[in-house]
């Protein structure tokens, strides 16, 4: 993507404040459990702890994602495959374990997705790899589809429409822990999410990880230097695989169940609005568009039914506007805050926000309108907002909705025009521009 | 042999109605350089409108109108989003779609509910035609044949004959150089997506109803759609053309060839056992790999022949 | 001693339009041969076909006496060819020093090795900054390839095509759009770094071509007119009719 322009190692001050910000990250991850903490109950809050623990699986599996997207320029569109498939080996391999067939620690079960993810991938990979950009796209679409057809169609591996069920508790710990609460799940999750960053972030720096990004940049050039793309790409998607499958093995574990969704196109759909929401120039983007993803997910999806068009409407903004995702944009602002001349830009910011916010208030009362009218045309029983004070299909709400989408969103236009203005003078004057 | 036939000409259905998104989508990609994930959404649309249109007004009035409103849709989306995006290259372009296609389906399932729409078949079109060996043929799919022919005769004309045709057919196996003719690029963009999901639009409208109209049916023509493109060779009409019979025809005939690699090996003489390995994946009976298979060309064919069928240029 | 480059009767024909009719020719091993002809004689195209970017329509094409014609241009490279392109191809979006590391990494056999910091080898790194001295890029050493100004882009051009240490070299118009001085600094520069290998250069600037060329060749319309030393082609009266008359009038 073209909009976050990153100088890769920009000197000592980076690395400290980057380092800083890694260990608080992580600091923090370790932390919430027990900051939202149920003290009324005295135990661990599970809406908090299973939000945790999806955000940890969904970074492993965004940024592997994006050992494709952003590092190898590889667009695919079934990634789900590579999370799914080794979680339906680790689920069987659980079920394996408790009847006794096989002993495995519990805290290396991971592993055993990680490894099958390679597999599969590897297997996938060979003649999807061969190909790149479009064709690459629409093969790793139609292969998403192929696995989604053969999981309705294979009673023994993949259960049906049922899926695949375990018991997390198989007593084969090396810690002494029995994984029965979700918050040690939690904790092994997030131990498999640090190697799993940490792997990927060295994996970025060899020569495999710099050949991949030259192969982004230009494919031809690298066969004049010796180097086959197509067996570069074949390395990157296969080892993209093997973290697609850490987080797999995860997923069976936290879920203890896996159906057809989890290597179905709403979750490879997923992988694609993470990582581009969160910016794939920046090795930490995908994190940040996970985290978010998810809090969609979980708790806009719990008071509303659009979610999902929150979320694509996101994305397309972002693809349009800011290419290169939130990390981008926190990354364009690095310079022009270090020269401490944010200040020059915060009420040009107030200027686009308001006016935008009102514009976002609008069209989410459209949408939420639409959806609780169309909600009672569905299911016979008028939906009423606010306890039956606010019909939805009454023309004013539609109407005020409609106006505040447009004026705002009109204002919010024009000012964003004097914002970019504004900034290209400022950044004129750092290494921002 | 009445199986066959019927088949047959089940077959030559399916693959005109590929054929009628995958020659928008190919003329699309080859002059745009753009993938559009939303076109199988056009063609959802196409069948709702229609459906909408039909139950307040009548379906012959929805055949014109539907085309000519996913037409018109596609013009928006070409100038107000894919242009838009177009400055920040081919992979936003990509990505702005499939946005989009994510959007509508969800729209559509917020306004017509998870389940099919009763769109029908129009009542004067709802007779036998005339029935081989028993089995009918309705007149609704001679109709869908008719349709399909007269639009592929009209392209043809359009194409060959016309001032803005022969640019579209330059920029097909030239596609850098149609700018250097001096034309007015944006419009034929605008003119070839606006086309393009019009036509996608149709054959939502007489597939619609001949299929099903419910909001996963984007989705799951969507890939099958991608297949035929890829098959037939990225840049080739001609190409396009044969892989949608080919996957018309393959599609239909593992629905009514009731047989597994079992019974095959069966008549070899290795007959299959639960303790046989891959026993499951052996058994399994054609009709049910029938969604599969399309993929497995796919593949087989990119193996072999990563250009596709009549492909002219690599992507 | 068999010849570092040999070409016995290329032809190159894009569908029915021949671009190279025939074309034969011996390069010496230590050579310095320039490749002349006016724009569309077919020089690149014929760079191409030595490279492996595209299949001869038919001629054997010998490096060190190996037949390469129609081999991928991976293996050519790793046979000792390499080459530059006339339109500037690198990674734009890596630094300086990403960009002629990813250059030396095969000859030095990294291969995809994904267990290897690249920041960790010094071997690799040691050569890379010492290119970067050659190059005189030094102070561009972190910035983004794509930022480079266009001299910079050019020097950065041919270093990752000689830094591997192919023996053979070819450089695509490598002073293109250059103005005197930095002609001169690029010659100078390509005579040190192709000290003691075979270098086929096509080159539109005759100060360039006569300051560094053992041999000429001159290429009009897919055919050789002529080859030999500068003082013989110069005169050559051929040669001057088809290409040198407009510039020694
Ligand atoms: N891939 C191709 N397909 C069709 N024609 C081509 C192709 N590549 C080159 N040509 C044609 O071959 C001819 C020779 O081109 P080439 O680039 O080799 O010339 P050149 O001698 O390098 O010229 P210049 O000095 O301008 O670089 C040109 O007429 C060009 O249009
Ligand atoms: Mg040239």
């Amino acid at each position: 993507m073209s909009g976050a322009t990153i100088r890769r190692r920009g000197g000592a001050r980076r690395t400290w404040w980057g380092s800083w910000a890694w260990f608080s990250a992580l600091g923090l991850a370790v932390l919430l459990p027990w900051i939202i903490f149920d003290w009324r109950h005295g135990r661990h809050d599970g809406f908090a702890v299973a939000l945790l623990t999806q955000t940890a699986i969904m970074s492993v599996f965004a940024l592997s994602y994006n050992m494709l997207s952003g590092q190898s320029g590889l667009l695919s569109f079934g990634h789900a495959v590579f999370l799914g498939l080794p979680a339906y080996v680790t689920i069987h391999v659980m079920n394996a374990i408790a009847a006794g067939h096989l002993w495995i620690p519990e805290e290396l079960l991971p592993l055993v997705g990680g490894i099958s993810g390679l597999l599969f991938a590897a297997l996938f990979g060979y003649p999807t790899t061969r190909q790149r950009a479009t064709a690459f796209a629409m093969i790793t679409f139609g292969i998403g589809e192929l696995v989604t057809a053969a999981a309705t169609m294979f009673q023994g591996f993949f259960g049906g429409e049922g899926g695949v069920t375990a018991d997390r508790a198989l007593n084969t710990s090396l810690l002494g822990l029995s994984y029965e609460p979700a918050i040690e799940v939690y904790y092994l999750a997030l131990a498999w999410t640090v190697i799993a960053v940490v792997l990927m972030r060295l994996l970025a720096r060899t020569p495999l990880g710099r050949m991949a990004e030259a192969c982004r940049d230009n494919h031809e050039r690298v066969r004049f230097l010796g180097y086959d793309p197509h067996g570069i790409r074949f390395c990157q998607f296969a080892l993209s695989g093997f973290f697609a499958g850490i987080a797999g093995a995860l997923y069976a574990m936290t879920y203890e169940i896996v159906t057809y969704d989890a290597v179905g196109a709403t979750l490879s759909g997923n992988a694609l609005f993470m990582t581009f929401i969160g910016g794939v120039g920046v090795f930490w983007g995908p994190i940040v568009g996970a985290v978010l993803v998810v809090i969609m997910q979980s708790w806009v999806g719990l008071v509303s039914n659009a979610w999902q068009i929150y979320v694509g409407v996101l994305f397309i903004a972002m693809v349009m506007y800011a290419p290169g995702g939130l990390a981008g944009l926190i990354v364009l602002h690095g310079p022009v805050w270090q020269e401490g001349r944010i200040q020059a830009l915060l009420l040009s910011y107030a200027r686009v926000a308001l006016p935008g916010l009102l514009a976002v208030l609008g069209f989410v009362a459209l949408v939420e309108l639409g959806s609780s009218v169309m909600l009672g045309e569905h299911e016979k029983g008028a939906v009423r907002l606010f306890g039956g004070a606010l019909d939805p299909a009454s023309p004013w709400l539609w109407g005020g909705g409609a106006a505040l989408l447009l004026i705002g969103g009109s204002i919010a236009r024009r000012q964003g025009r004097a914002l970019a203005a504004r900034w290209a003078l400022i950044a004129e004057g750092t290494s921002a521009g | 042999m009445e199986l066959l036939l019927v088949s047959v000409l089940n077959g030559l259905l399916y693959g005109m109605l590929l054929f009628m998104l995958a020659s928008g989508l190919t003329l699309i990609f080859s002059i745009m350089g753009v993938l559009n994930f939303a076109h199988a959404s056009l063609y959802m649309l196409g069948a709702y409108f229609a459906y909408e249109i039909s139950r307040r007004v009548g379906f012959w009035v929805a055949l014109v109108i539907a085309p000519l409103l996913c037409g018109l849709l596609g013009a928006l989306i070409e100038t107000y989003g894919l242009r838009k995006a177009h400055r920040h290259g081919h992979v936003a372009e990509l990505l702005f779609t499939f946005g989009l296609a994510f959007i509508v389906e969800k729209l559509v399932l917020m306004v017509w509910g998870p389940t099919a729409v009763p769109y029908r078949v129009p009542p004067e079109l709802d007779f036998t035609l005339f029935s081989v060996y028993g089995t009918h043929v309705s007149a609704y799919r001679g109709f869908i044949l008719l349709i399909s022919a007269a639009m592929f005769a009209a392209i043809w004309l359009l194409l060959t004959r016309t001032r803005m045709g022969f640019v579209i057919q330059a920029s097909l196996s030239h596609p850098d150089m149609v700018a250097s003719l001096g034309h007015n690029v944006p419009r034929v963009f605008t003119t070839v997506f606006a086309g393009g999901a019009a036509l996608a639009g149709l054959a939502g409208v007489i597939g619609g109803n001949y299929l099903v109209t419910e909001p996963a049916m984007a989705f799951s023509m969507g890939p099958i759609v991608f297949v035929v493109v890829v098959f037939g060779g990225l840049g080739s009409l001609a190409g396009c053309f044969i892989a949608s019979l080919i996957m018309g025809f393959v599609q239909t005939f593992a629905v009514v060839l009731d047989i597994s690699p079992a019974d095959l090996l069966a008549r070899l003489g290795v007959a299959v056992t639960p303790a046989t390995p891959l026993a499951e994946v052996l058994r399994v009976p054609l009709p049910r790999i029938g969604p599969f298979l399309p993929f497995l060309l796919m593949v087989f064919m990119l193996l072999v022949r990563p250009r596709g069928l009549l492909g002219t240029r690599d992507t | 001693m068999t010849p570092a480059l040999a070409l016995r009767d290329v032809h190159k024909s894009f569908g029915a339009t021949r671009i190279i009719q025939g074309v034969s020719l011996e390069i010496r091993r230590g050579e310095r041969h320039a490749i002349i002809g006016p724009n569309g004689a077919g020089k690149t195209t014929l760079f191409n076909l030595i490279s492996g970017r595209l299949p001869v329509s038919s001629g054997v094409i010998a490096l060190n006496g190996r037949p390469i014609q129609n081999r991928s241009p991976q293996k050519i490279r790793r046979l000792g060819l390499t080459r530059s392109f006339q339109i500037i191809s690198f990674f734009h979006r890596l630094s300086v020093l990403d960009n002629l590391r990813c250059a030396l990494l095969w000859p030095l056999g990294y291969r995809v090795a994904f267990w290897r910091l690249l920041d960790r080898e010094r071997r690799l790194n040691q050569a890379a900054e010492e290119w970067l001295e050659r190059l005189a890029l030094t102070a561009r050493r972190d910035v983004q390839a794509g930022a480079l100004s266009y001299a910079e882009q050019r020097a950065l051009e041919i270093g990752l095509t000689v830094a591997g240490g192919a023996e053979v070299v070819l450089l695509d118009e490598p002073t293109a759009g250059m103005d005197r001085g930095e002609a001169d600094r690029t010659t100078a520069l390509i005579r040190e770094i192709t000290q003691g290998k075979t270098l086929v250069m096509v080159e539109h600037d005759m100060n360039v071509v006569f300051g560094l060329a053992d041999r000429i060749s001159v290429l009009v319309y897919g055919h050789l007119i002529a080859s030999g030393a500068p003082g013989d082609v110069r005169g050559d009266p051929a040669v001057q009719e088809a290409y040198l008359g407009a510039e020694a009038a």
